[in-house]
C-alpha cells in the first residue's frame, strides 16, 4: 500500500520540483548571497569531526611511511645542506646589512608594519574539493574562532588564498590557484602592479598565471618576488605569493603576462593561519567625517595655508623612498645569486 | 520506506567523506574518481529514477554546502545523473558488470562535459583539448577503475536495503 502511495506522484513531477527548487536557490545564491542556511550548520556537525579524524589518522600513517623514506633523504640532504649553511651565512650577513638599513628607513618613515603584526588564527586542513576543476578546501576553525569571510588565508611562507564560506567550526578557503581566483599584485621590487590569477591549466606545471604587468624597463627578472599590492580590495598588502618564472610581452605590446611559482606548497598542505584583521576598507561614513575635518582645518584660515604646504612637500618625499626601496631590492637579489 | 532512506543518507555522508579525506590523498596526477557520482549513478540504475534522485540531491547538496560557488548548481546536476541512469533500470541485469561500468562512465563523461561547459566555457577558458586530455579523461578512467571494487559493495548494500525496507513491511502488516 505505501509503496502504491509513493509511486503515485510521478518521477518526473519530483524532477521538476527539485530543479526548480534548485534554479531559484541559484538565483537566490547569486543575487542575494545565499550560502545554505541551516543546511549549512547542520552538515558541519555531521561531517566536520569525522573529517578532523580521519585526516589525523592519514597524517599519522604517511608521517610513519614517509619516516623511512625520509632517513635516507636525509642522509643525502644533510650534505647539500652544509654546503647551503656555508654559502647562507655569508649571504646572511649581507642580508643583515640591508636589513638594519631597511628597518631604518621603516622607522623613519613609520612603515614598521609587516605582517608579524597581524593576529592570525591557525586551523587544520580538514578536506579538500571533492571535484577535480576547483581547489578549494575546508579548515577546522570557523565563526566561533572569529572567522569571517574575505579574510586572509596565509601560510609559512606566503599567501594561500581567501575564506569564502563561513560555518560554525569549519570555513570554506578558495586557494590562489583555484581556476576563479584573481589577486591583485606587485612585483616588490619595481612596485609595478599586476594581476594574479589561478589557472588549471598551468597548475599541471605548478605555477600560476600573472598578468597585466607594465614593465616599461625591462626590470622584472626571473626569481623576482611578487607579493599582493596596496590597491587589493581584499588582500593585505605585502604577502608573498611566489616568484616569477617566465614572462612575455602581450600582443599590445604594453603589458607583460607570464607565469609565477607559488610560494606555498599546495599539495601538502595541512596547516594554515587566518589573518583575523579584514582588510579595512574606506568607509563612506569615516570618508564624510574625514572630509569635515578637512573643511574645518581650511575653515581654520591662517593654518590651513601651513598644513597644505607640509603635505605638499610630504608627497614627493615619499615618492623619494619608494623608489629608495626600488634601489635596494634588486641589489638583494643580486646577492641572493651571488 | 523511511528506514531505508535515512539508511541512504547516510551512506552518502559517509560517501562524502571518504571522497573529500581518503580519495583526495589518493589523487593521481592531481585528479582524483568521484565517489558521489558513481553510488548516485549506480542507485539510479540499480533502484530506479526515484532512488537516483534521492541519492542525487544529498551528494549534490554536501558539494554545494561545502565547495559550491553557486548554491544549488551540484544538487541539480547530481539529480539529473541519478534520474537520468533510473531509465535504464528496465533493462538492468545485476550479474553483468560492464554494463553499470558503461553508464557510470558515460555519466562522468556527461558531468565532466558539463562542468567544463558552465564553469569554464563561459569563462572564456577555449583550451578544450587541454581539460579534456588533463581532468574529463583522467577522471573518467580513474573512475572506471574505482567502479570494480565498489561496484559489488553498493549491490550488496542495495540488496541489504531493499530486504530491510521489506522487513519493515511486513512489521507494518502484522
Amino acid at each position: 500500500m505505501r509503496r502504491k502511495k509513493r509511486d503515485s506522484i510521478p518521477s518526473k513531477y519530483i524532477l521538476t520540483g527539485i530543479a526548480a527548487v534548485c534554479v531559484s536557490l541559484m538565483l537566490a545564491s547569486y543575487i542575494f548571497d545565499f550560502q545554505g542556511g541551516p543546511i549549512n550548520t547542520l552538515s558541519g556537525y555531521l561531517f566536520v569531526p569525522v573529517q578532523k579524524g580521519i585526516n589525523y589518522v592519514g597524517w599519522y600513517l604517511s608521517d610513519r611511511a614517509d619516516n623511512l623514506q625520509d632517513l635516507r633523504e636525509v642522509m643525502a640532504q644533510r650534505d647539500a645542506l652544509q654546503e647551503q649553511v656555508d654559502q647562507l651565512t655569508i649571504e646572511n650577513s649581507q642580508l643583515m646589512q640591508e636589513k638594519y638599513e631597511l628597518e631604518e628607513l621603516r622607522t623613519l618613515y613609520q612603515l614598521d608594519r609587516s605582517y608579524s603584526d597581524y593576529s592570525k588564527v591557525a586551523a587544520n586542513v580538514i578536506s579538500k574539493d571533492s571535484g577535480n576543476w576547483f581547489h578549494s578546501f575546508t579548515i577546522d576553525k570557523g565563526s566561533k574562532d572569529g572567522i569571517e569571510v574575505d579574510m586572509n588565508v596565509i601560510s609559512g611562507s606566503g599567501l594561500v588564498g581567501i575564506v569564502t564560506k563561513v560555518g560554525a567550526d569549519w570555513a570554506q578557503v578558495r586557494a590562489i590557484i583555484d581556476d576563479t581566483s584573481n589577486v591583485s599584485a606587485m612585483i616588490l621590487s619595481t612596485a609595478d602592479n599586476c594581476m594574479v590569477s589561478g589557472n588549471l591549466q598551468l597548475m599541471s606545471e605548478g605555477c600560476i598565471s600573472i598578468s597585466q604587468l607594465k614593465d616599461s624597463d625591462n626590470q622584472v627578472e626571473f626569481g623576482a618576488k611578487v607579493v599582493t599590492s596596496q590597491v587589493s580590495e581584499k588582500y593585505h598588502s605585502g604577502l608573498l605569493i611566489g616568484y616569477v618564472q617566465e614572462l612575455q610581452m602581450d600582443a599590445n605590446n604594453l603589458t607583460k603576462s607570464g607565469k609565477i611559482t607559488p610560494a606555498v606548497d599546495f599539495e601538502h598542505l595541512r596547516s594554515v593561519l587566518v589573518i583575523i584583521d579584514k582588510k579595512r576598507q574606506v568607509d563612506p561614513n569615516e570618508e564624510t567625517e574625514e572630509a569635515k575635518d578637512e573643511e574645518a582645518s581650511e575653515e581654520g584660515s591662517e593654518e590651513s595655508g601651513n598644513s597644505e604646504a607640509a603635505e605638499d612637500t610630504q608627497i614627493p618625499e615619499e615618492h623619494g623612498d619608494s623608489e629608495n626601496a626600488g634601489d635596494v631590492q634588486p641589489s638583494e637579489e643580486t646577492g641572493d645569486e651571488t | 520506506m523511511i528506514k531505508k532512506r535515512v539508511c541512504m543518507f547516510f551512506v552518502v555522508v559517509l560517501c562524502f567523506i571518504l571522497q573529500s579525506t581518503v580519495l583526495k590523498a589518493l589523487e593521481l596526477g592531481a585528479v582524483s574518481p568521484n565517489l558521489l557520482l558513481i553510488i548516485t549513478a549506480s542507485f539510479g540504475f540499480i533502484g530506479g529514477r526515484k532512488e537516483g534522485m534521492f541519492m542525487g540531491v544529498f551528494c549534490g547538496l554536501f558539494t554545494d554546502v561545502f565547495y559550491g560557488q553557486l548554491f544549488g548548481y551540484y544538487t541539480l546536476l547530481y539529480t539529473l545523473i541519478g534520474y537520468a541512469n533510473g531509465f535504464f533500470h528496465a533493462i538492468f541485469y545485476d550479474l553483468d558488470i560492464k554494463q553499470p561500468m558503461l553508464l557510470i562512465a558515460l555519466s562522468d563523461l556527461a558531468y565532466g562535459l558539463i562542468q567544463y561547459f558552465f564553469q569554464f566555457l563561459l569563462r572564456g577558458k577555449f583550451d578544450f583539448g587541454f581539460y579534456f586530455i588533463n581532468i574529463i579523461i583522467p577522471e573518467f578512467l580513474y573512475t572506471v577503475v574505482l567502479i570494480l571494487f565498489f561496484y559489488r559493495i553498493i549491490l550488496r548494500l542495495y540488496e541489504k536495503l531493499e530486504k530491510m525496507d521489506s522487513i519493515g513491511s511486513v512489521d507494518e502488516l502484522v
